[in-house]
């Protein structure tokens, strides 16, 4: 019932919103985009290490500000509204999350300091090339030969992994299938035998990369936690982050919309203002409220980890949801802006770029919906 | 989220005396979702709330409620629907022209009208809506002359819930003669039990009769029943259409969630949840409803701080849609059971739900309406041109 925002809270919405509008404008992002280096330095060393972000969910005890997913959820619709082009959700929330909740307490105590503070930029690689959600679709291996722990196979669709210093790595035991058998491991990226590429992506904004692991060693300090026994905790961590990217689809989705209720209300035809025609203003309308419903949603799952109440469905329900919005919303950007929102000049396509591969990443909406189903109880016996 | 202790107080004594009541006296009306069956034993239900003090929660002691908190509020809508208590015929008295009466009436006028709706005495109906006045609300032509202390009025009014046993009827009616659009209207209270005043029952698709056409015809009301200034009608009834989101808006998702269980345990036992096209839809129902959960919840935690809520805009296009999708997937589940009935006339409740579900997306503002609104209200939009 007390779904007010804080003070506390309405404070860290507003200082990024400002520092954003400020430092992360189209221009910028169209600038980062064609340089090598496939990502914003700068930004990220403002985010992260200046206005202390990247550790705004790690507990203050590891060195962060130790606060909530609400609060989280604030910041990310932010970086979602500005495409912010850095390693933050893969750092701040991946990379936070997969360690709190995998980690040894001695594991948190050397790796999440380096996180909280910016230092260290980390990513999660979860699946191989075929893209099935995990923990199905892990298919790194990791097996122990000779009482020592080696890393084979594959893990594609890695965001910034070609910036990360951190690498958590899904890998699964030989023979093992579903949640059985998995592990996460935490390798440097220059560790002996891993290789990192950058894949093209449709998505410019988020790189992807495919890492390879060529009988890689892992100390047994590097798997947090247990090894082989990570499956149960992967897919909290992983509803976690579901949850937390909702957030950051829904900001996307609402600059979506107010960038194009802005053009609608300049672009003349027919002696009118386009934003004066009933049938663009009706998407308009249809857009609202598809945001504003996500962002209901995005909040939802952001309480329901703090307070860790129905957090499984309510991650599943605010990321089948989100996708759709995002997906929904930036489609239609392209259409009511017409001939000019299909150029590759107009930031339409880095939106709609952004919604699709959000959507398809952490489990897509019919993933999330069927975990819904059978959280329902659908499966139960009448 | 969490109840603090206290609420939790309030929670317990809700569900208690309800489980008294409806275990007990109200046996037989129990999980009745009409507003036209038994409708004696409603009017007894109805004084029983009021006279236990649980009829308005939220409204003053001294009219009757219990100065709930908004808090409280949602926790008894919610009790009130987890008991499959009775749908209320006295709704739109509570929930309509009882928050108007607080917003706009004078202090004689809500002494006069409060305690009586409060204690399911009085039950009301709204005159709003005519044949030439739907969409178009301001387009009334309902006219109400002033002849010393009364009013004299003429006209029609159409689909009136609750007009066949209402007492009383909020009347938006055009008292300047000649005036045009939402110029020169008032609000009127007028009883239904006087010569003047016609009621003919309208049967629906449904097959029964929740509303009804009102005929004035020299119909009297007096001049101290004049809700507002004269010819400050509109304001006032744009007032109240704020009142049909609030609180109330809780109670009726306690509704769509008894709804979609049942609709749950129906696939479970006919098979159709092994389907995976109906589980993915079935998914998104149970989304959508947990998502009007928080969109409501927002709502009301911006209105106790006193801040515009935009997410208020959408509110009503949002559960129409939904409650219609839900509709036809009932359909989908149900499969041919769906269509047989015990007469022509009454069929399983879920398939009523499916019939009466196309109503939503039509009454209090049709979703072409609804959008035009949040396109102009909320985001700023230009005007719909008007006919010369």
């Amino acid at each position: 019932m007390h779904f007010a925002l804080t003070d506390d809270q309405r404070a860290i919405r507003d200082s990024v919103q400002a520092f954003l509008q400020e430092a992360a404008g189209l221009d910028r992002l169209r600038s980062t985009i064609e340089a090598d280096a496939g990502w914003d330095a700068e930004l990220w060393h403002n985010l992260a290490v200046d206005m202390g972000y990247a550790g705004l969910m790690v507990p203050e005890a590891y060195g962060g500000i130790g606060g909530g997913a609400v609060d989280m959820a604030l910041v990310l619709e932010e970086t979602g509204a500005r495409l912010a082009m850095a390693p933050f959700f893969e750092t701040a929330v991946l990379g936070v999350q997969t360690i709190l909740g995998a980690g040894t307490e001695a594991q948190k105590r050397s790796l999440l300091p380096g996180l909280a503070d910016g230092s260290t930029k980390a990513t999660l690689a979860l699946t191989g090339p075929q893209g099935r959600p995990a923990p199905d679709g892990v298919t790194a291996w990791l097996r122990a030969e000779e009482g020592a722990w080696r890393l084979s196979g594959e893990s594609c669709f890695v965001p910034f992994a070609h910036v990360a210093d951190l690498l958590l790595v899904a890998a699964r035991a030989p023979l093992s299938a579903g949640p059985r058998g998995i592990s996460l491991l935490a390798l440097p990226r220059d560790a002996t035998g891993l290789r990192v590429e950058r894949q093209p992506g449709l998505d410019p904004t988020r790189p992807l990369c495919r890492l390879t692991f060529d009988t890689v060693a892992v100390a047994p300090d590097q798997i947090l936690g247990r090894a082989e026994e990570a499956g149960p905790v992967l897919e909290r961590i992983l509803a976690t982050a579901a949850g937390l990217l909702a957030a950051e689809q829904t900001g996307g989705a609402a600059f979506c919309l107010a960038t194009t209720v802005e053009y609608a209300q300049q672009r003349v035809q027919f002696g009118r203002k386009i934003a004066s025609f009933q049938a663009v203003k009706h998407e308009l309308a249809d857009m609202m409220v598809a945001v504003e419903a996500a962002r209901s949603a995005a909040l939802y799952a952001a309480a329901a980890i703090d307070t860790d109440t129905d957090l499984l469905e309510a991650c599943s329900a605010a990321k089948s949801w989100c996708s759709d919005a995002y997906r929904h919303c930036a489609g239609e950007t392209i259409q009511l802006h017409g001939g000019i929102g299909f150029t590759w000049e107009h930031h339409a396509h880095l939106y709609f770029k952004r919604a699709w591969s959000s959507s398809a990443w952490l489990g897509d909406p019919a993933h999330h919906r069927e975990r819904v189903a059978r959280l329902m109880g659908l499966d139960d016996i009448p | 989220m969490d109840d603090t202790p206290e609420l939790e107080r309030f929670r317990a004594e809700a569900a208690i005396w309800l489980e008294s009541q409806l275990a007990g006296p109200f046996r037989d009306i129990r999980g009745l979702n009409n507003h036209v069956d038994l409708i004696e034993r409603r009017r007894d239900w109805e004084q029983c709330l009021g006279a236990a003090g649980w009829s308005c929660v939220g409204w003053p002691a001294a009219y009757g409620g219990r100065d709930a908190s908004i808090a409280q509020q949602v926790v008894f809508a919610e009790e009130y629907a987890r008991a499959r208590a009775p749908a209320r015929i006295g709704h739109i008295g509570v929930e309509l022209a009882g928050p108007t009466l607080l917003a706009f009436g004078t202090p004689a006028q809500k002494k006069r009208f409060l305690p009586d709706i409060a204690a399911g005495r009085a039950i009301w109906c709204q005159g709003y809506s005519e044949p030439n006045a739907g969409s178009d609300l301001a387009n009334v032509r309902t006219k109400a002359r002033r002849d010393g202390e009364r009013y004299i009025i003429d006209g029609q009014k159409i689909w009136t819930s609750m007009g066949q046993i209402a007492d009383w009827c909020f009347v938006l009616c055009r008292t300047e003669p000649g005036s045009v659009g939402n110029k020169g209207l008032s609000f009127l209270l007028v009883n239904m039990h006087q010569p003047g005043v016609t009621v003919r029952p309208i049967r629906q698709m449904t097959g029964e009769s929740e509303f009804s056409e009102v005929f004035f015809d020299g119909a009297l009301a007096e001049v101290r029943d004049l809700v507002g200034a004269e010819g400050d009608g509109w304001r006032v009834a744009m007032g109240l259409l704020g009142f049909e989101r609030g609180v109330s808006t809780l109670a009726q998702q306690m509704q769509f969630r008894n709804e979609l269980d049942a609709l749950i345990e129906l696939a479970k036992e006919n098979g159709k949840a092994a389907d995976p096209l109906i589980r993915q839809r079935l998914a998104q129902a149970q989304i959508g409803l947990r998502i009007m959960r928080f969109n409501a919840l927002r709502l009301l935690a911006n209105a106790e701080s006193g801040q515009l809520s935009p997410e208020g805009y959408t509110y009503k296009l949002y559960w129409s849609t939904w409650h219609r999708n839900l509709g036809e997937l009932v359909m989908d589940v149900a499969g041919p059971a769906a269509e047989i009935g015990e007469t022509a006339e009454r069929f399983p409740p879920l398939t009523t739900m499916f019939l009466m579900s196309r109503a939503d997306t039509i009454y209090a503002g049709t979703n072409q309406i609804q959008r035009n609104i949040i396109a102009e209200r909320a985001l700023g939009l230009p005007r719909e041109a008007r006919g010369p």
